[in-house]
C-alpha cells in the first residue's frame, strides 16, 4: 500500500478485513451496489478518523510538520540545540549559554530588550507611516485624523512615542552594563565602538522623528537643534572661520541638513527620509554586525571568573 | 512653594521619560555596584587565600562541582526572553494607554516657545549651551563626546575587570565614567528639563516659572575683569589661561592615574598614544565642570576672546 497518510512511522491503515464481504459477491440485486458503496465509503471514514486521531496526537511525526521544523523534535540535548541553531530567528543564539548570564543581575537584559523596543517601533512606524504624508499642512492634519479617526490611532502614536523614549533610555542603560562589566575590553573592543555608533543612530532617529508631527514642539526643537550646525567651525556660516571660507546661511552645512535655510517643507521630507528609511537602514545594518560580533567575540562577556591583580599578565612587546 | 508649577513640569508627557530616568538610573548604578562590591569582597578573599584562589570557581553565584557550566539556551534563555517581550509589552501597551504623547499648536515659526527646548535627550547639550558657545556645546562638544566613548576599549590598558562587576580593580574607569554618564550626562538633561524655564533662566523646582522675570547679573570675560583691553592683549591673556588649565588639569589627571601602586601598574602598559589621547578628552572633559564654575560662581563668560572665536 502506497504511503499516502503522511506518516512515515507506516501504521498500516485499517484494514478493509470486516467490510469485504458483501462487496464481492454480485448477485444481481439493486441494492446490492448500494450496500456496497456505503460500507466502502464507512471504510474510508473509518480510516481517515483513524489518521486524525494519529495526526492529532503526535503531530510532530507528519511530514507537513517535518518540512518546516527540519529537526525532530524530542528531548535530546541535541534536538535542543539543533532547534535554535537552525532556525533563522534563534540562530543568533549560541546553543548553549554561560549558566550565570541568564540571571537577571548580569546583563539586566538591556540590550535584548532595545533590539525588542526597536522591532516594536518598526511595526508601529509602519502602520503610521499608512496615515502620514510628509509635506506642511497635511502632516499636522494626518496627526489630527490619526489621533481622533483613526481606529487605535492614538494608541499606535502614544507606543510609537514612548517606545522611542524607552529606546534612548535603554540603549543608555545597555551601555553603562557593558561598561560596568568591562565587557568593552579585550576581545570586544570594536563592538564597543559599533555599540557608540548605535547609539549615536537611535539619537538621530528619535530626533528626526521629532518633527513629523510637525507641532509646535517639534518645530522649536528641530529649530534649537540645527542652528547650532551653522556654529559648525569651518561648514557653518556663524562658526569660527566659516565666514572666511565662505559660508553662508544659504550654503553652509545647516542648509544641507534642512534643504533651506529655515525649518519649513523641505526639511519635513528631509527629515521623514532620514526617519523611515535612511537611519533604520543604517542602524539595522550595525545591529547585524553587533550581534553577528557579540557571537564571534566569544558570546556575552560573562559572568566571568575573576582575575587577580597578581595574575596581571606581562604585555607581549613587539 | 508652588507646587502646581512642579506638577505642570513633571506631568508634562514628554517630562515623563526624565522622571522615569530619575528613578532607573539611580536604581541600576545600585544595582550594578553592589554586585561589584560583592565581587570585590571575594576577590580580597582570594588573594589572602591562595589555596582558596586555586579552588574556588571565582564567582559569587553559587557553582557546585559537577553542575555543568553552561545551560541550553532552549529553554533557560528563550523562556527568559519570550517573557521579557510580554512584560515589555505590557508596559509599553499600559503607559500609551494612560498618556498621551504631547501634540502642540501646528508648527508656526512666528511664535516663538519660551522656553524652546530640544529634545530632552539633548537638553544636555542646550544646557551647555549657556557656558559655550554653540560651536563649542553643539558641535565640538558632541563629536568629542562620540569619539571619546569610542577610544575606551583602546586607552583602557587595564586587563582586570573583563565580564564581570568590580570596583576595586578598575576605580579609576568606573569613578570617569559615572562622572561622564551621571554627574554631567544625566545631570544636565534633568537640570535643563525640570530646572530651566522661560528665557532659559534657572527656575528651583517648585518656584513659579515667571514669564517677566529679570535677572540683572553682567557676565564679563576674564580678560576684562583684569583690566586688559587691548585686542592683542585679550588674545595672549586668554591663550595664557587656557594653556594654565590645561597643563594644571593635566598635572591633575596625571596625578590621578599615577595614584597607587596598582594605577601605576596600569599606567606603565600605556602606549604615549594612548596615554595622549586620554589626556586630551579627559582635559577637554574637565574643562566643562570648570567653566560651569566659573560661569555660575564668578559670573565670567569667555576666557578667552579671539577676533574668530571665543571660549
Amino acid at each position: 500500500m502506497p504511503e499516502t497518510n503522511g506518516h512515515s512511522n507506516g501504521t498500516p491503515p485499517p484494514s478493509d478485513a470486516g467490510n469485504g464481504n458483501g462487496a464481492g459477491a454480485g448477485n444481481g440485486n439493486g441494492g446490492g451496489k448500494v450496500g456496497t458503496l456505503v460500507t466502502a465509503a464507512k471504510a474510508v471514514q473509518a480510516r481517515a478518523v483513524e489518521e486524525m486521531k494519529e495526526t492529532i496526537k503526535a503531530p510532530e511525526k507528519t511530514d507537513v510538520w517535518k518540512s518546516i521544523l527540519r529537526v525532530k523534535h524530542d528531548e535530546t540535548p541535541r534536538s535542543r540545540a539543533l532547534g535554535v541553531l537552525s532556525n533563522v530567528f534563534l540562530h543568533l543564539h549560541p546553543a548553549k549559554i554561560n549558566r550565570d548570564a541568564v540571571a537577571y543581575d548580569y546583563t539586566w537584559g538591556m540590550g535584548g530588550m532595545t533590539f525588542y523596543v526597536y522591532i516594536t517601533l518598526v511595526f508601529t512606524g509602519t502602520l503610521l507611516m499608512f496615515y502620514y504624508h510628509p509635506s506642511k499642512v497635511v502632516a499636522f492634519r494626518d496627526i489630527l485624523y490619526l489621533e481622533n479617526d483613526v481606529p487605535f490611532g492614538k494608541l499606535l502614536r502614544n507606543m510609537h512615542r514612548w517606545g522611542a523614549h524607552l529606546m534612548v533610555i535603554m540603549v543608555e542603560l545597555h551601555m553603562f552594563r557593558v561598561f560596568l562589566t568591562g565587557s568593552y575590553k579585550k576581545p570586544r573592543e570594536f563592538n564597543w565602538v559599533v555599540g557608540v555608533l548605535l547609539l549615536v543612530l537611535t539619537l538621530l532617529l528619535s530626533f528626526t522623528g521629532y518633527l513629523l508631527p510637525d507641532d509646535q514642539l517639534g518645530f522649536w526643537a528641530v529649530t534649537v537643534g540645527t542652528n547650532m550646525a551653522r556654529a559648525t567651525p569651518l561648514l557653518g556660516h556663524a562658526g569660527p572661520f566659516g565666514a572666511q571660507l565662505g559660508m553662508t546661511p544659504f550654503n553652509d552645512v545647516r542648509f544641507g541638513l534642512l534643504g533651506g535655510s529655515i525649518v519649513d517643507s523641505n526639511a519635513l521630507l528631509r527629515a521623514y527620509i532620514w526617519h523611515c528609511v535612511a537611519i533604520p537602514i543604517l542602524a539595522s545594518a550595525f545591529m547585524v554586525v553587533h550581534f553577528w560580533r557579540v557571537r564571534k567575540d566569544g558570546g556575552i562577556s560573562g559572568p566571568a571568573p575573576m582575575v587577580l591583580e597578581s595574575e596581571i599578565k606581562e604585555i607581549k612587546k613587539v | 512653594m508652588d507646587l502646581h508649577q512642579l506638577w505642570t513640569i513633571l506631568s508634562t508627557p514628554d517630562n515623563v521619560p526624565i522622571v522615569l530616568l530619575l528613578l532607573v538610573v539611580p536604581f541600576y548604578t545600585w544595582y550594578g555596584l553592589r554586585q561589584s562590591f560583592a565581587n570585590d569582597r571575594l576577590i580580597a578573599q582570594l588573594e589572602a587565600d591562595p589555596v582558596m584562589a586555586k579552588t574556588h570557581h571565582r564567582k559569587t553565584q553559587p557553582w557546585q562541582p559537577g553542575w555543568a557550566r553552561e545551560v541550553h539556551v532552549w529553554p533557560y534563555l528563550l523562556r527568559i526572553e519570550l517573557l521579557a517581550a510580554i512584560i515589555l509589552t505590557v508596559i509599553l501597551l499600559v503607559w500609551s494607554i494612560a498618556l498621551n504623547a504631547p501634540l502642540e499648536e501646528p508648527a508656526n515659526p512666528t511664535l516663538t516657545m519660551n522656553p524652546s527646548k530640544a529634545p530632552w535627550y539633548f537638553l544636555g547639550l542646550q544646557e551647555m549651551l549657556v557656558y559655550f558657545d554653540p560651536w563649542m556645546a553643539g558641535v565640538v562638544m558632541p563629536s568629542l563626546i562620540i569619539v571619546g566613548l569610542m577610544v575606551i576599549p583602546y586607552i583602557d590598558t587595564n586587563p582586570l575587570g573583563n565580564g564581570y562587576y568590580t570596583y576595586k580593580q578598575r576605580k579609576f574607569a568606573i569613578l570617569t565614567f559615572i562622572f561622564g554618564f551621571i554627574v554631567l550626562w544625566v545631570s544636565m538633561i534633568v537640570i535643563g528639563t525640570l530646572i530651566r524655564g522661560p528665557g532659559w533662566m534657572w527656575f528651583w523646582p517648585g518656584t513659579t516659572w515667571d514669564h517677566n522675570r529679570l535677572i540683572f547679573e553682567v557676565n564679563r570675560d576674564l580678560p576684562d575683569l583684569f583690566g586688559i583691553t587691548g585686542k592683542v592683549g585679550k588674545v595672549a591673556f586668554g591663550g595664557f589661561v587656557v594653556a594654565t588649565y590645561c597643563i594644571a588639569a593635566a598635572m591633575l589627571v596625571h596625578k590621578l592615574i599615577t595614584w597607587n601602586p596598582f594605577n601605576r601598574k596600569i599606567y606603565s602598559r600605556m602606549s604615549v598614544l594612548q596615554y595622549t589621547t586620554m589626556q586630551i578628552f579627559l582635559v577637554v572633559m574637565l574643562s566643562l565642570p570648570m567653566k560651569i564654575a566659573a560661569r555660575l560662581l564668578f559670573r565670567i563668560k569667555y576666557i578667552w576672546v579671539t577676533p574668530w572665536f571665543n571660549i
